[in-house]
């Protein structure tokens, strides 16, 4: 039997090893794919709702023509909705810059008794598009971008 | 590549690809970040603070695509005992930091005004940091390797191996989990950013690219020249 080259030994040895490291790493992952999520989307929050009262976050978009202004002037009504579920959001505070309807946001606060989410904060979610301002016409120039997708 | 085996060849090269690096680098990153903070357009929802894209973005690739090169580097060691493979890696883990660091403060401050807040701990953020701690903590073992001296280099080695498993964790944190950062804009040919952000963007990356291969290259010398010189030191002691 002929003998294998020390340097083909290291190097059949290094791949090896980069392989479990890789499937040990793509377990982890995978085990925490539920853990690791920043927010619960609207499906999720139906379909596996956390008890009332415990802090978590709801993530989705803001849904068109759902925000409303309380008479006090601070307190903003929406809804969230990711195009499977809706959940009615509550919050009384400054909303981000980025804060609009029809796109991405994640609130944190709790769920009420009433299925109501009270939000203590509310982070604006950014998409991946990028559309300059000068472009007038804004839907149509995201629809563009969208279309060489 | 076993032609670098003799330094003296490699730092032949090294002496004037330095320079030309850095100088085009610098040139091309500073003309893309300059173009794009006052020429450039405003994004229809972010403003002016999309104007740190040309630094963000550039620093969070090569603040990746640098441990990518610090893994290879750490196999052809492991597997070929490179003479300058060892060195190769080492000369990558503090501008790969530098890089990593850059990345993490523009996203914050690009993050206070687009988010609402400094930072959160969602998958992408979180697994940035940690890359930055793994260069950190590169830096501190191989540092302590070469002190040491016989051997020194296969510690590390295995290190920058098994550290390069956060990269695809980087990269698809933002798919696997739902994350308050954005997925990426750019990917396999396609883009849904505008051309007038994407070219400067493009051309920004080039320069940094080339500015990190200058600073690898840099510092390699450098940690040649330790090397001969410590060599020198020992062989002047023993002849005393």
């Amino acid at each position: 039997m002929t003998a294998i080259k020390a340097k083909h030994q290291r190097l059949i040895l290094a791949l090896i090893a980069l392989a479990a490291i890789l499937a040990a790493g793509a377990l982890a992952a995978w085990a925490l794919r539920s853990q690791a999520s920043y927010f619960y989307l609207p499906a999720d929050l139906k379909a596996n709702p956390p008890e009332v009262g415990r802090a978590v976050r709801l993530g989705g978009m803001v849904k068109a023509g759902s925000v409303a202004r309380a008479a006090d002037g601070v307190t903003v009504q929406f809804v969230v909705d990711d195009g499977k579920a809706e959940v009615p959001v509550r919050f009384k505070g400054i909303v981000p810059d980025l804060f609009k309807e029809g796109s991405g946001v994640v609130a944190e606060g709790r769920l009420d008794a009433g299925g109501q989410f009270v939000a203590d904060n509310l982070l604006a979610k950014h998409d991946e598009k990028y559309v300059p301002r000068e472009m007038k016409d804004m839907t149509a120039a995201r629809a563009a971008v969208r279309d060489t997708q | 590549m076993h032609g670098f085996a003799n330094p003296a060849r490699f730092l032949r090269l090294a002496r004037w690809l330095t320079p030309l690096l850095m100088l085009s680098g610098g040139i091309l990153a500073l003309g893309a970040m300059g173009w794009g903070v006052l020429r450039g357009p405003a994004d229809s929802l972010q403003g002016d603070t999309v104007r740190i894209l040309y630094l963000h973005v550039p620093t969070a690739w090569l603040g990746m695509g640098g441990w990518t090169a610090l893994a290879i580097a750490s196999l052809t060691e492991l597997v070929w005992r490179h003479p300058l493979a060892a060195i190769a890696a080492r000369a990558i883990a503090v501008p790969g930091a530098v890089f990593a660091a850059i990345c993490l403060l523009t996203g914050s401050i690009w993050g206070r005004p687009a988010w609402g807040t400094w930072w959160v701990w969602d998958g992408r953020l979180t697994s940035m940091l940690v890359l930055l701690f793994l260069y950190l903590a590169y830096a501190a073992l191989a540092d302590a390797a070469q002190r040491d001296g016989a051997g020194g280099s296969r510690v590390p080695a295995i290190f920058g191996l098994v550290g390069a498993i956060n990269i695809p964790i980087i990269h698809y944190s933002v798919l696997w989990w739902n994350s308050l950062h954005q997925p990426p804009s750019i990917t396999m040919g396609k883009s849904a950013m505008a051309a007038d952000f994407l070219v400067p963007l493009l051309v920004s990356t080039l320069g940094f690219s080339l500015l990190f291969g200058g600073i690898v290259l840099m510092r390699m010398r450098a940690l040649l020249a330790e090397q001969q010189a410590e060599a020198r030191l020992r062989r002047k002691a023993q002849a005393a």
